[in-house]
């Protein structure tokens, strides 16, 4: 597959080829499950469309059935800054129902297998753009990352997955999972790809009341591999990691060193705190951004008796398991009585999280990070929704505090063959140093 | 022996082009959904984007109300379902409204006053409008997202009369800012009651009750009267723990009593947490002296007629209570008549006959005609008791002529003294006896006189003139 940065300089003539060849490969790999279809605004550069990002025209379902047959009457602020750019939104990834998974399995359209191993997971919740850049069936792809679901389906799949600082990208048009945390970036073949999209869609947008209105350099034109950078490397943090990951994080180490960068060690709290401030924080924003979805407007409409038994019926079988109980816990913790013992304190240890980073990064450039305690897993592995959340310990700290990541392959699991990515993070808005020392790495690593 | 404590909740609905967080225009006789975006519709992906005007308009009334304005406020979801909230929650202010700690100053009819605090004025996102057709139930959704400014009182107020007096200050209060049209019949400016009792000297508050859906100012009265009552009564039967419960009560305006509103009586939940979707509303020193500068407010409009044209409070009063009636007082008195005449030719002669709450702005009279006819009076063209009769024509008539009238009644005074002069004398000749008695001490006679005189004038002479110049002849 051409990458992005070859696309951009290939003629209309070579663009239809590729779409040709595109189309042909996903009707080939039905079986990986992708793409949900294979539509196209445009004449540009043909780039994967998580279906949670409004393209106008378009049937946009965030992977839920509770949103089959909606057709999106306008483009989200990404879409139009892409077709600016000559970028064509070129069908749609399959992904976790409303964002909310790390395997893709809770999609309305079936599970997308791993390209790589189709007995394994390929991550979520953008499974399906990090599947298809993987297989070769995408030049790049859009994703979106809550907590982690850009990351770690691009390390599962052995690509790199980009996640924005919090207000770099417009989030409007992006079909809200958590408001707070989602950010849209991309999944790429290279680091370098990925600067090149991330720069066509950052910016600030007066739609998007949390957009920075700051001033936007672009990156890819500046990219930079042989600055010497200060990196914190977490040994207390990685613990809980499995020995697939330790090794890659002793090759990365190992690479970074060799690359002339100074590695320091610093301390972040256990990775397993995290996941209580993430869930409460999430799922509250969740339960009410996706109370909408009353089957009123969405969905199949039924007859029902009342108007509550309207808005039950229809929400219970509109909805998959997992949100619906990402719902239940959301409500809960809002509910009158429990509001200060969860919400409240979830968002005073956030606080502490962006703190605890912020008195890092004082010190240091970037910090290397595992993106999974494990390699992608097997499909059914995870047999309670707590394990499936302890998975995204050391992804949801980095949208608790709002940081830009990077996630990129490093090697293969000796145990499994699986890709093992870690990510790099950078302090707010540094995106410039987190790509300079992902390009460094990820040329390191080639040597 | 009870009392009554009430404080009220008023929604204001700003009167800004735009809606709360998007462009849609505000107005309201437009096509069903015709005014909605992706933003007011709460499609996937739309986010909402703060009315700075909205900001504006809420810190003309907070200096109004000489309250404290939050400089960062903050916006909350407040969850619920229900079809005209397209996003199944509320963004309003909850934890930090914009402002807060502020009062309003109430007159009664013998001048004494009272302050009646208010807790709070916040932001807060309007619903749109369910409209049941048998059965089908429509939404229209135009009105969704259109700006509103919570009022919320303290339980300050102790009877009907002070709630009146309470709703017509702060009506007129946001009509002189023209933050709104609070027009109640439009459901502009609506009004939520809660209304508790206790026994007189108890300090205590015990159950309050909401009454919504009053939609003018003498159902309010009247919704008032008879939820007391109720508590009052149960009170005395020994019930009134088990009857007065906390819930929102309607006024059925066709049974003149509150009603439970049924199937509300599940403790709602609204599970209120900050929107994170928008930023905290900052207000920045600039915006901040910009709009505290206000314009005149009812109350100092009031005292300055009372120091300027030396009219009684309660006259000033009424003509300051409603904007429109003031622009119009001060736009006869921009035609150089005298005070005393506009007030009462203002207030008695043209409100007196005007019908069905309609007002001198609203009606057919305006203020130049209405000043030009008492201008008549005063360059003594026609007697007071005529003009009252180019009034009524210029009403019944729907003409502004007020020379034509005048002329076609038949009313130009005569203010000739040669001529009233040779009447009187025609009169007193014919009299001789009367003149008599009249001088012997009965002065009333004196007014038979004046009597002849106007009558063999056939209503024409100046009776000023007619007076002075019979007791010059009489002395
Ligand atoms: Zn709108």
């Amino acid at each position: 597959m051409m990458t992005l940065k070859e696309a951009l300089n290939a003629t209309p003539a070579q663009l239809e080829a590729l779409k040709a060849e595109i189309r042909a490969g996903v009707a080939a790999q039905k079986a990986l499950n992708a793409y949900i279809d294979v539509e196209n605004v445009g004449a540009g550069v043909p780039i994967l469309i998580k279906d949670n990002i409004q393209v106008k025209d378009w049937s946009i379902t965030s992977g839920s059935a509770i949103l089959k047959g909606y057709i999106a009457p306008y483009n989200a602020t990404v879409i139009d800054k892409m077709l600016g750019a000559n970028l064509s939104p070129f069908g749609r990834a399959n992904m976790d129902e409303f964002a909310m998974g790390s395997s893709t399995e809770s999609s309305c359209y079936g599970p997308t297998l791993n390209p790589r191993n189709p007995d394994y997971v390929p991550g979520g919740s953008s499974g399906g753009s990090a599947a298809a850049v993987a297989a070769g069936l995408a030049v790049a792809a859009l994703g979106s990352d809550t907590g982690g679901s850009i990351r770690q389906p691009a390390a599962f799949c052995g690509v790199v997955g980009m996640k924005p600082t919090y207000g770099r990208v417009s989030r409007y048009g992006l079909g809200a999972y958590a408001s707070s945390l989602d950010q849209i970036g991309p999944i790429t073949q290279n680091v370098e790809d990925a600067a090149i999209l991330y720069d066509i869609l950052a910016g600030h947008d007066p739609m998007d009341s949390t957009s920075a209105n700051i001033d936007y350099t672009p990156i890819a034109p500046r990219l930079d591999a042989t600055r010497k950078l200060t990196i914190a490397i977490l040994p207390d943090y990685i613990k809980d990691a499995s020995d697939d990951i330790k090794a890659a994080y002793h090759t990365a180490t190992q690479a970074l060193k060799a690359a002339g960068h100074t590695l320091v060690e610093a301390k972040l709290m256990d990775a397993k705190y995290y996941i209580s401030a993430y869930y409460v924080t999430a799922t509250a924003e969740a339960a009410t951004n996706l109370a909408r979805y009353d089957t009123i407007r969405y969905g199949n409409q039924r007859s029902a008796n009342s108007l509550q038994e309207l808005f039950i019926e229809g929400r219970s079988q509109g909805f998959g398991e997992e949100v619906k109980r990402r719902i239940m816990l959301g409500n809960f913790v809002l509910s009158s009585g429990y509001y200060d013992a969860y919400y409240v304190k979830a968002q005073k240890v956030r606080h502490k999280i962006q703190e605890e980073y912020l008195d890092i990064f004082k010190h240091v450039d970037l910090i290397l990070s595992p993106v999974a305690p494990t390699t992608a897993f097997k499909f059914g592995a995870k047999e309670t929704p707590l394990e499936m959340y302890l998975s995204d310990m050391y992804t949801i700290s980095i949208n608790l505090a709002g940081l830009p990541a990077i996630a990129l392959p490093i090697e293969n699991a000796t145990s499994n063959g699986m890709p093992v990515g870690l990510q790099l993070i950078a302090k707010p808005y540094d995106e410039q140093t987190l790509f300079d020392g992902a390009f460094s790495l990820e040329t390191q690593l080639k040597h | 022996m009870f009392e009554t404590v009430i404080g009220l909740e008023v929604h204001v609905q700003l009167n800004t082009k735009t809606k709360l967080f998007c462009s849609c225009p505000t107005s309201f006789d437009a096509r069903p959904n015709a005014h909605t975006c992706p933003t007011c519709l709460a499609l996937p992906g739309a986010l909402p984007v703060l009315n700075q005007e909205v900001l504006h308009k809420a810190i003309m009334f907070g200096t109004a109300i000489d309250a404290t304005i939050n400089r960062t406020s903050f916006f909350d979801r407040k969850s619920y379902f229900y079809p005209d909230s397209p996003s199944a929650f509320q963004i309003t202010q909850l934890y930090t409204p914009v402002v807060e700690h502020g009062k309003l100053e109430i007159t009664f009819e013998d001048g004494a006053t009272k302050t009646i605090r208010i807790n709070r004025a916040h932001i807060e996102a309007d619903a749109g409008k369910n409209l049941h057709d048998g059965a089908i139930s429509k939404v229209d959704l135009n009105r969704a997202g259109t700006p509103l400014l919570e009022i919320v009182s303290e339980p300050d107020m102790r009877s009907a009369t002070e709630v009146t007096l309470y709703l017509k200050k702060l009506h007129s209060i946001v009509r002189y800012l023209d933050i709104s049209d609070a027009n109640m019949q439009e459901g502009s400016f609506r009004v939520d009651v809660n209304v508790s009792i206790r026994p007189k000297g108890d300090t205590q508050l015990y159950t309050r009750v909401e009454i919504k859906n009053i939609n003018s100012f003498r159902f309010i009265e009247k919704a008032i009267e008879m939820e007391v009552g109720r508590q009052i009564e149960a009170w005395e039967d020994g019930v009134y723990a088990r009857e007065i419960v906390q819930e929102t009560r309607l006024f059925d305006q066709a049974k003149q009593e509150t009603r439970s509103m049924r199937g509300k009586e599940e403790a709602a939940d609204y599970r209120y947490f900050p929107e994170p979707d928008l930023l905290p509303a900052y207000i920045d020193d600039a915006m901040f002296a910009k709009y505290s500068q206000i314009p005149e407010l009812p109350d100092q409009k009031r005292n300055r007629f009372v120091s300027e044209y030396g009219m009684s409070l309660y006259n000033a009063d009424v003509i300051t209570s409603m904007l429109e009636t003031a622009h119009y007082f001060e736009a006869m008195m921009r035609e150089g008549i005298s005070a005393k005449n506009a007030v009462s030719w203002l207030t008695v002669e043209l409100q007196g006959r005007l019908k069905g709450g309609m007002t001198p702005a609203q009606s057919p009279i305006d203020a130049l005609t209405l000043a030009t006819l008492i201008k008549r009076i005063e360059d003594n063209t026609i007697s007071g008791k005529a003009a009252k009769e180019v009034l009524d024509y210029l009403l019944e008539h729907h003409t502004l002529d007020i020379d034509g009238t005048i002329e076609k009644l038949g009313l130009k005074q005569n203010s000739d003294t040669g001529a009233i002069e040779a009447i009187i004398d025609v009169i007193l000749a014919a009299n001789p006896d009367k003149i008599a008695e009249y001088k012997a001490g009965k002065e009333k006679m004196f007014g038979f006189f004046v009597g002849q005189t106007l009558k063999a004038s056939q209503g024409s002479a100046n009776p000023q003139m007619v007076n002075d110049l019979l007791k010059a002849k009489l002395s």
